[in-house]
């Protein structure tokens, strides 16, 4: 089980403002749960997410993975320790091939009919890939496809994704929500999505409604789902960041 | 017979297990340790100075040479002429390189001048890599001269690749491109300790549609220095690419000039320069795969150099 408590994240603004990100958020993540987290924009959501992969360090609060103090361990041991993160922009790496990052992920040689079938679970065709270079050269949807590979290639207890449709062709993102939807029947651990996508959400065990800072509502998707989508709790959300 | 301290070099400059197939030269300690000719390539050993000219005849294709050097004594200081006459129509590739042991106090220095006079529409590869190993205080000095000249419609591909290991290197290289010749060059380069590199390219496209691309990538690591210069000369239609990519790292100090000299309307000349730490998301994504911060530097330089 995932436990953050009393999560604290806050950035010094160019006006020397002190600004909380993070504010006083408490959440319990229970083990083989596919939960969604969503919120309006600039809520904390992805932050979140990085304060979890230790990419962002807490300001205060704890992070307790299977009741051990997680807070002040690194990216490196938080990765050991089964906590696996695809990042909302890909990487570009000069050099590095797909394969290459597949093989790291696995963190073993993998053969390349391994790889081919990592890649498969996100409807790439294979061969054409992996020999190619995690750079530009590919394309947003394909990066992102890849990221999402290596995650699958660690195949650890807890799987965050921050915002996979993000940058994503309508074309593309049918296709991403079938690597969701198999994701979803195949995994044995917890997946964390970051998520605006109806189609994503209504997958979901749980919903976890995240907004300045604090998770505003949590619960089963047929409970949470509802009240998000075009009934009149959605207007005041956006509303709300417009005022 | 080679010793294994040797063998271990060629094994490095070279990718050489066992004797190569085809024509070579080894030279080892200043010596010649091995020859092979074909009936299509030649090589003999220069009369007036240190050296040997390999001669391709016209139409030889699917051929290799392999010319390596193998330095394990301390205290060589040597000077090697070596001329490659390729005639028309071959495509063949060229094997050389050098490599220094040195566990002596004395500096082991290898200069060695090839030049290469390309035959019409021929296709060369060549392959160059410097390496050096041993824990004494003397120096591992290379400093390479390449010359190169190509005839109509010529290709000429160098792959130029010095992995640490040697101290000092000053490189020059020039080239002389006639009518729809093309030279594709690519430099990977890592310096550490107190290493000094530099790469001096001059490339001059004096035949219609003549091109070239310069690419150099490499990593400078500790106190070490880089200073790469690539100049472009269009003298006519012809199309020029130079790009230098440099990660630095520690306290090393990295120069690139790149130079362009157009005189011709229809010149297009390019380039481009870039240095630069390895960026934190790339640790940070190879982290989150579970590595080391020194691991996914690892990771990182070594796909650069590839």
């Amino acid at each position: 089980m995932l436990e953050l408590k009393n999560i604290n994240y806050t950035v010094t603004e160019e006006s020397g403002e002190k600004k909380a990100i993070i504010d006083g958020l408490n959440l319990q993540v229970e083990d083989g749960k596919f939960i969604v987290i969503t919120g309006p924009n600039g809520g904390g959501k992805s932050t979140l997410a990085k304060v979890i992969m230790g990419v962002n360090k807490v300001t205060a609060g704890n992070i307790i993975l299977d009741g051990e103090d997680i807070t002040e361990a690194s990216i490196t041991d938080r990765a050991k320790k089964g906590i696996s993160f695809a990042f909302q922009q890909p990487v570009h790496f000069k050099g590095i091939k797909v394969i290459d990052l597949l093989r790291l992920a696995a963190g073993r040689e993998i053969t390349t009919d391994e790889a081919c079938e990592y890649l498969s679970k996100v409807g790439l065709c294979a061969r054409e890939y992996i020999e190619r270079e995690v750079n530009g050269s590919l394309s947003g949807g394909e990066l992102k496809r890849i990221e999402i590979a290596t995650v699958l290639a660690r195949g650890t207890k807890i799987s965050i994704f921050d915002e996979p449709e993000a940058g994503i062709d309508l074309w593309s993102f049918q296709n991403l929500i079938k690597v969701f939807e198999n994701i979803r029947e195949n995994i044995n651990g917890t997946v964390l999505i970051i998520s605006h996508q109806e189609r994503i959400l209504n997958i979901a065990d749980e919903i976890v409604v995240i907004q300045d800072g604090k998770v505003k509502t949590r619960g089963p998707k047929d409970e949470i789902l509802p009240t998000l989508l075009g009934t009149s709790s959605a207007v005041p959300v956006a509303c709300g960041k417009l005022s | 017979m080679l010793d294994n301290i040797q063998k271990k070099i060629l094994e490095e400059v070279a990718d050489l297990h066992k004797v190569p197939e085809g024509a070579y030269n080894i030279r080892a300690n200043s010596q010649m340790a091995g020859r092979n000719t074909t009936a299509n390539i030649d090589i003999t050993t220069k009369e007036d100075k240190s050296g040997i000219d390999i001669r391709v005849k016209d139409g030889t294709k699917n051929e290799s040479v392999h010319i390596p050097v193998v330095i394990s004594e301390s205290g060589i200081k040597e000077v090697v002429h070596n001329d490659f006459y390729i005639g028309d129509d071959c495509d063949i590739v060229i094997v050389a390189g050098c490599g220094i042991h040195n566990c002596g106090n004395q500096d082991s220095q290898h200069d060695g001048i090839h030049r290469f006079f390309i035959g019409k529409n021929s296709r060369v590869v060549y392959v160059e890599k410097h390496y050096g190993e041993g824990d004494g205080s003397g120096k591992r000095i290379l400093n390479p001269v390449t010359e190169v000249y190509q005839e109509a419609g010529s290709y000429v591909e160098m792959e130029m690749v010095q992995i640490k290991g040697v101290d000092s290197t000053y490189r020059t290289t020039k080239a002389e491109l006639k009518e729809g010749a093309s030279l594709i060059v690519r430099e990977r380069l890592m310096t550490h300790g107190e290493q000094s590199a530099t790469s001096v390219y001059d490339v001059y496209l004096n035949g219609k549609k003549a091109s070239t691309d310069v690419i150099s990538r490499s990593v400078a690591k500790d106190f070490s220095e880089q200073i790469f210069e690539a100049n472009i000369v269009g003298n006519t239609e012809c199309h020029g690419h130079a790009e230098c990519d440099a990660i630095i790292m520690d306290k090393a100090h990295v120069v690139a000039v790149p130079k362009l000299d157009a005189n011709d309307v229809d010149a297009a000349l390019i380039h481009e320069a870039a240095i630069g730490k390895i960026a934190g998301e790339q640790l940070i994504k190879l982290m989150s795969l579970g590595l080391t911060e020194q691991e996914a530097e690892e990771q990182i330089v070594n796909g650069f150099l590839r």
